[in-house]
């Protein structure tokens, strides 16, 4: 069992959960509220990670930040390390192919309020942002911990792209999806099996309680 | 005091300018797309027209012109939704304590509680709104829409959701409400009979303009227009001409029959006119035509249809004549139990000469339906 990568993973997923938190709320209300041209393109592009290949995503992210362009040079003389092959640089991917996993479930949900609900909590007082606080995040949350939930696993099983933007330096870049390869590049099919069917299991789990959590919701508000 | 002026042309044509006194209950009535809802919303904030203003106690919550525009929370306003759109998440109490920002955070609840007990839903606190029913939903509306001490009230389509019995409960409700609640209060809804229930003003709006205002019994008996006359379902609607005046009466020619209304002076004798009588001052006379009798207006006819209905009769009967034109008319249900009649019989029927409403014809060239002759 590779502890640092699951340690490693672990963290890739928190962070980029945090990052994605008020991301995926912000642009899935958003989305869900208003209507202006163009709005199929912008959705489009928030879905593209969902259908493009791993590597495509990696290819393009590695053109963007490796460390000849401008935003890479810039990171360097910043921070004095490449944005590529750096846990940042993992950050930034991940929170890139996660946007549509984070962001489509929150958007559903807010687009099951009834537009009048809003309306009515606005002329009873509320501001918009009392309006999010004390009316969309209670009435959404099944659909924002799904977000969140998809996000976590989803991070914990990248590969593609992982391996793309951060190949595999331990302790660094090498998620536990990318050590349980090298396992089975190894022969070690032990290892990457014991890795495999841990992942597999806080999947399960995972997934198991927020299905259980949002039926409930659903029982207690009538709908 | 609250004045609405509005104009646009797109996306809904628009072109409205009324006011609603504090105590005032002003009903906006009209076929759907006549733009009610859009007039009630825009005074809440919840729709921004091309060019207007809305002005409640002398304060501007709207002017296109002088860019004012106060977003919904910033406007004292109560607003009773069609589904209520209460939040499904809270309870009844919830859904009141949410309006009540306003206050002291430890007086809401008590407010919240004594809002209740005005709407009868003292017992209820404690329920979420599925488990209310249909006209409990729509107290909590209103006590929600109470709760911010509001400036106006505006209710769209506010019985639309609830039977027949709890509709009749909710207008008494509403009734009582505006007579101990000081300020405008406007209703939207398509229901004329509604309409005068529960308003003492009433709006009638066709396309985005208003076509009469008045008390709901002049607006439903004596319309402006023919136009009028035909948005509010007045059935008897004919065209004659004036013959002339004498003292308090006119005196008009319908086809060759003779027809005694009350004094209309502004139309000269020879004007083309149209008049209109609602069903309930149409009667029922059973005596013989021939017989000598100073009701004026009777005529002799044949019962076309008649159907009961709760409390009185619905009847149309076919004069007697080349034109045969068909008149509808209301009559208490024991009246055609006493006399017997039925489709096919013959009747002598008077017109009321005080319910006859003279207007002038409709000689629109773009309309083309045509008047009842």
């Amino acid at each position: 069992m590779d502890w640092t990568a699951l340690w490693l993973s672990l963290r890739l997923g928190l962070v980029t959960l945090a990052i994605l938190l008020p991301v995926g709320l912000l642009v899935g209300r958003w989305l869900a509220c208003s209507r202006f041209p163009g709005k199929g393109f912008v959705e489009a592009a928030f879905a593209l990670p969902l259908v493009l290949p791993p590597t495509v995503v990696g290819y393009y992210l590695l053109v963007s930040i490796g460390g000849a362009t401008p935003i890479g040079q810039f990171w360097n003389a910043t921070f004095g390390h490449n944005l590529v092959f750096s846990f940042e640089g993992l950050v930034l991917a991940s929170v890139i192919v996660n946007l549509p996993f984070a962001i489509q479930p929150m958007q559903r949900a807010f687009e099951a309020i009834a537009p009048e609900i809003r309306e009515a909590a606005a002329v009873s007082g509320l501001s918009p942002w009392q309006v999010l606080l004390r009316i969309d995040l209670p009435l959404a949350w099944p659909g924002v911990a799904m977000g969140l939930v998809l996000t976590f696993a989803h991070t914990l099983g990248e590969f593609g792209v992982v391996l793309m933007v951060g190949g595999s330096i331990p302790g660094e870049t090498k998620t536990i999806a990318i050590a349980i390869y090298d396992r089975v590049q190894a022969f070690d099919t032990q290892g990457a099996g014991i890795m495999a069917a841990t992942l597999l299991m806080m999947s399960l789990v995972v997934l198991g309680l927020t299905y259980r959590l949002s039926s409930n919701v659903g029982r207690r508000h009538g709908g | 005091m609250l004045t609405v002026r509005l104009k646009q042309a797109a996306p809904i044509p628009l072109d409205v300018d009324l006011s609603c006194s504090a105590g005032d209950v002003l009903a906006l009535v009209g076929p759907s797309g006549s733009g009610k809802s859009t007039i009630l919303r825009t005074i809440a904030g919840l729709y921004r027209p091309v060019a207007g203003h809305v002005t409640v106690k002398g304060t501007s919550w709207l002017d296109t012109a002088r860019k004012i525009d106060l977003p919904p929370h910033k406007r004292r306003v109560g607003f009773v939704f069609q589904n209520y759109a209460l939040f499904p998440h809270m309870t009844a109490l919830g859904n009141v304590v949410a309006a009540l920002d306003h206050l002291p955070r430890d007086e809401r609840t008590a407010r919240g509680f004594q809002l209740l007990e005005l709407v009868h839903l003292g017992d209820f606190e404690g329920r979420k709104p599925a488990e209310l029913s249909g006209g409990q939903q729509q107290r909590v509306a209103v006590a929600r829409a109470l709760a911010r001490d509001p400036d106006v009230l505006l209710l769209d389509e506010p019985f639309s959701a609830v039977d027949r019995v709890t509709r009749q409960k909710l207008y008494t409700e509403l009734r009582e409400l505006s007579r101990a609640l000081p300020i405008p209060i406007m209703v939207v809804t398509h229901d004329f009979d509604e309409a005068a229930r529960v308003a003492n003003r009433m709006c009638l709006l066709d396309r985005g303009t208003i076509l009469q205002t008045g008390t709901p019994r002049d607006v439903l008996a004596r319309p402006a227009s023919v136009q009028a006359a035909r948005l509010v379902d007045l059935r008897n609607l004919f065209e004659a001409r004036v013959i002339g005046h004498d003292g308090t009466r006119t005196f008009l020619d319908w086809n060759g029959r003779r027809i005694e209304a009350l004094r209309a002076d502004t139309r000269p004798a020879g004007a083309d006119v149209a008049w209109a009588i609602p069903g309930s001052q149409v009667l029922l006379s059973s005596t013989d035509p021939n017989h000598a009798d100073t009701t004026p207006n009777r005529f002799a006819g044949t019962i076309r249809d008649l159907i009961p209905l709760s409390e009185n009769l619905s009847m149309t009967v076919v004069l007697d004549g080349a034109d045969a034109p068909v008149l509808a008319m209301t009559l208490p249900a024991h009246s055609a139990c006493r006399t017997g009649i039925g489709p096919g019989a013959r009747v002598t029927i008077a017109l009321m000469p005080d319910g006859i409403h003279v207007m002038d014809s409709d000689a629109g060239p773009d309309d083309g339906r045509e008047t009842g002759r």
